[in-house]
């Protein structure tokens, strides 16, 4: 396993990927995908005012998701002021919805390119990577969602490495937090390649 | 009277940069709040980018972010502070905005 790293005469942000590792950062991608795509912000119920009532059908998402992942992706602006958090919401979660499913399209659709079969079947298959500034950018903004997500539905808190390394390897749990942990490394090698550059 | 004092040497704040100096109100802030998963590498270099912020400064407030709980990291009117808080957003920082206290 091994992270980004600069490549010195490009300037490109490279790393290269086993079969394996490829074909599981395309799932992550695409549950990001799915995530922000089927469970579309839904607009507000009707109140009864008439006017709210029908500008919510024309309009994005007034309340927090009910979904943890999407509440943590998409937080409450305006904590003590409803109406106001409301309309941030309704103007913005929409197009943040979809900037965040394009950059995990971008995952998806630069493995593949780099030749990541729909099914991998082949052993011993390697996918080289190789990212300009802004791409890797939109990588590393993917990994942090997929991160969040990974997290929230674990219940990741702050200090408890002991906890998820001391549940058995078997355990679901504990393969899930060392995806969790492998795309906080590729994250981290990610900014070290952009400051570096 | 109409007499012109000698102006005495105000030192101005060497810190500022000529966008930090205004005369207008400068009524709301954006907070970026802690959470387990965020790298701190990675708040770091978020400053950095979008607020244009030093390596120095945007680690100060990611230090703060990280030991208080929370950090302004920038302040200015409400429009301003609700495209800060939709970019920290799109980043994954837990970000919120209120008037400056």
């Amino acid at each position: 396993m091994s992270g980004f790293e600069r490549h010195r005469r490009s300037g490109r942000v490279i790393a290269t990927f086993s079969g394996f590792e490829a074909d599981l950062l395309r799932s992550l991608a695409s549950q990001m995908v799915e995530l922000l795509r089927n469970e579309r912000a839904e607009p507000a119920a009707p109140t009864g005012d008439t006017f709210d009532a029908m500008m919510a059908e024309f309009s994005g998402a007034t309340t927090i998701p009910e979904d943890p992942v999407l509440a943590r992706l998409f937080p409450t602006a305006y904590p003590d002021d409803e109406e106001s958090a409301a309309d941030f919401r309704r103007f913005t979660e929409g197009g943040l919805r979809d900037g965040k499913a394009a950059a995990a399209g971008a995952i998806i659709d630069t493995l593949e390119d780099a030749g990541l079969p729909p099914e991998l079947t082949e052993d011993g298959l390697v996918i080289d990577v190789e990212l300009t500034r802004g791409e890797a950018e939109t990588w590393m903004r993917a990994f942090t969602d997929i991160r969040l997500a990974l997290a929230t539905r674990l219940g990741v808190e702050a200090g408890d490495e002991h906890y998820w390394h001391s549940l058995p390897d078997d355990d679901p749990r504990a393969q899930a937090h060392d995806i969790y942990e492998w795309v906080g490394y590729l994250q981290e090698t990610v900014v070290e390649a952009l400051t570096a550059g | 009277m109409g007499l012109v004092s000698a102006a005495s040497p105000v030192e101005v704040e060497p810190t500022l940069t000529p966008d930090e100096i205004t005369f207008l109100a400068k009524p709301w802030v954006t907070l970026v709040w802690d959470d387990p998963v965020n790298l701190m590498s990675y708040v770091s270099y978020v400053f950095q980018k979008y607020f244009g912020y030093d390596k120095a400064k945007a680690e100060k407030l990611m230090l703060e972010v990280h030991t208080e709980g929370k950090s302004v990291v920038s302040t200015g009117t409400r429009e301003e502070m609700e495209r800060d808080v939709q970019a920290m957003h799109e980043y994954g920082l837990w970000a919120t905005m209120e008037k400056a206290s």
